[in-house]
């Protein structure tokens, strides 16, 4: 099954100052799945996913993408790389000087030759993709939060990535735009076969768009396993995490 | 006393690797600066916004600097009787040291903050890692253009306050204060040295840099939000002035 391995992570450290954030995390992502990364605030599940798009180096360890090692990449072959990706950001991180034709199209402008009208019928399509229309000419302030994330992943998805990273794609939204947007997870999953990586703490959300979840806990991953598998896990810290206790072996920062 | 000197170190230790990672920033943004793709667009919208609506700040301090030159040179030379030199000290003033240092500031406190405060935005919403996300270089992208823009309109607006500050002071000297309009003139012109005209053009460029590369980097810099990126806008334009003065001692020492 190695060959298969989209994402392999490898004894991943990571430390800031005096603070060890990653202890030693091992997850491998297969293609065409998805996989969704759960566990408490400040547990390093957004330092976990940045590694994965080399925003952060590891001190020790690797992260392996598509048989390449990040850490020995320079940054024209980085930048290769990052082009398989598309990232969902947690507030979206839409450009708020450029319109959301321009946010969707923005790789597209960077890396191809194609000329502006043609980018902005990609960008129409993409829009579709994810639910929207006759929102080109707007600026992202004009959006809601729920609309915002959708233009997110339409520029997530504009170059035709490999992967798509999801930075706690439902947090800050009511629950039914929240489901809508984990429907549309699983929809372009459906369409465009492509292999998903998520970091949440909603764990509806994670039972609805995952293959497999893992639990991050203490700089490590403490579990592996189907929605199904983790819902039974006997582990008493899993077991807290997902029914959401404050009382158990975890104890609130 | 032992706390006190280890305040004072912790500091100085502080300081020291800002400065560090200042010139860390600024050794990357040449590099950048160098290699290709270069952002044209992106470049020409910051010299409109740093360099071209600049313009009204910088007219205003310049034309009033002059004025007060003149009219306070009058006041002090006239007890020699040496008001014919009024022109002389106003062109000198303006071109060596004033129009260069004031620009700055008033740059500084103008464009630096906007860039700070822009760039933090953008840091704390993800934006600039969304950039690198995309595969485009935030570096590149974003502080090479206000760089170089920085840099460049300096020195335009550093020309046109020196030449407002000239006028300003003819203005109040001929006009005003009724010295003669020809011994101005001359006055002016046989003290003002080509030389000290590219002194002033010099310091404006380094100044230049420096508002340029503090913007950048204290927006690159910023954690925490709103307030977050309001400390990135006070320290952008508090250390971007406090350079500009200090280099500004140094470098008249070696331009002398």
């Amino acid at each position: 099954m190695t060959t298969m391995a989209m994402i392999e992570i490898i004894d991943l450290h990571k430390t800031f100052g005096d603070h060890h954030v990653l202890r030693g995390v091992n997850l491998t992502v297969e293609k065409g799945e998805s996989m969704t990364v759960i566990g408490g605030s400040g547990s390093g599940k957004s330092v976990l996913i940045k590694h994965i798009i080399g925003l952060l180096f590891p001190d020790k360890g690797r992260v392996v993408v598509d048989g390449q090692v990040l850490n020995n990449l320079d940054e024209q072959g980085l930048n290769e790389m990052r082009k398989k990706f598309g990232m969902l950001f947690q507030g979206a991180a839409l450009f708020d000087s450029l319109t959301v034709w321009e946010n969707v199209g923005f790789a597209i402008k960077q890396h191809t030759k194609l000329s502006d009208r043609d980018i902005r019928k990609i960008t129409t399509e993409k829009l579709a993709h994810v639910g929207l229309k006759d929102v080109e000419d707007k600026m992202p302030s004009e959006l809601s939060g729920g609309m915002k994330k959708r233009v997110g992943l339409a520029r997530a998805i504009a170059m035709d990535a490999a992967i798509i990273l999801y930075d706690e794609p439902t947090t800050g939204l009511d629950p039914i735009t929240a489901d809508s947007i984990n429907d549309l997870i699983i929809d372009l999953r459906k369409k465009l076969g492509v292999t998903s990586v998520a970091i949440t703490h909603d764990m509806h959300s994670a039972y609805k768009i995952s293959d497999r979840i893992a639990m991050l806990y203490k700089g490590e991953i403490l579990e592996v396993g189907t929605p199904d598998q983790i819902k039974n896990s006997p582990n008493p810290i899993v077991q807290q995490f997902i029914t959401g206790s404050a009382v158990g072996p975890i104890t609130a920062e | 006393m032992n706390h006190w000197l280890e305040l004072l170190g912790r500091k100085t230790t502080q300081f020291l690797m800002e400065m560090g990672r200042v010139l860390i920033f600024l050794s990357h943004t040449l590099r950048w600066t160098a290699s290709r793709p270069f952002y044209l667009k992106n470049l020409l919208k910051q010299m409109e916004q740093i360099g071209v609506n600049s313009v009204p700040v910088v007219l205003t301090t310049a034309i009033s600097t002059g004025m007060v030159l003149a009219l306070q040179s009058y006041t002090g030379f006239k007890r020699f009787g040496a008001e014919s030199l009024i022109g002389a000290v106003v062109s000198l003033s303006m071109t060596r040291e004033l129009g260069p240092v004031l620009t700055g500031l008033m740059v500084a406190g103008r464009a630096g903050a906007a860039m700070a405060a822009e760039l933090g935005t953008m840091k704390v919403t993800e934006q600039i890692d969304a950039l690198t996300t995309l595969a485009t270089n935030p570096m590149k992208y974003l502080v090479v253009p206000r760089f170089v823009a920085s840099t460049v309109m300096m020195f335009f607006l550093t020309v046109l306050g020196m030449m407002i500050g000239v006028a300003g002071g003819y203005f109040v000297g001929v006009k005003v204060l009724g010295t003669n309009p020809v011994t101005y003139i001359n006055q002016s012109i046989d003290n003002t040295e080509v030389t000290d005209i590219w002194y002033g053009l010099i310091k404006s460029l380094v100044f230049g840099a420096v508002v340029g590369l503090i913007g950048c980097y204290k927006g690159f810099h910023t954690e925490g939000g709103a307030e977050g990126v309001g400390k990135a806008t006070t320290g952008a334009v508090v250390v971007s002035c406090m350079l500009i003065l200090i280099l500004d001692y140094f470098l008249s020492a070696l331009l002398w």
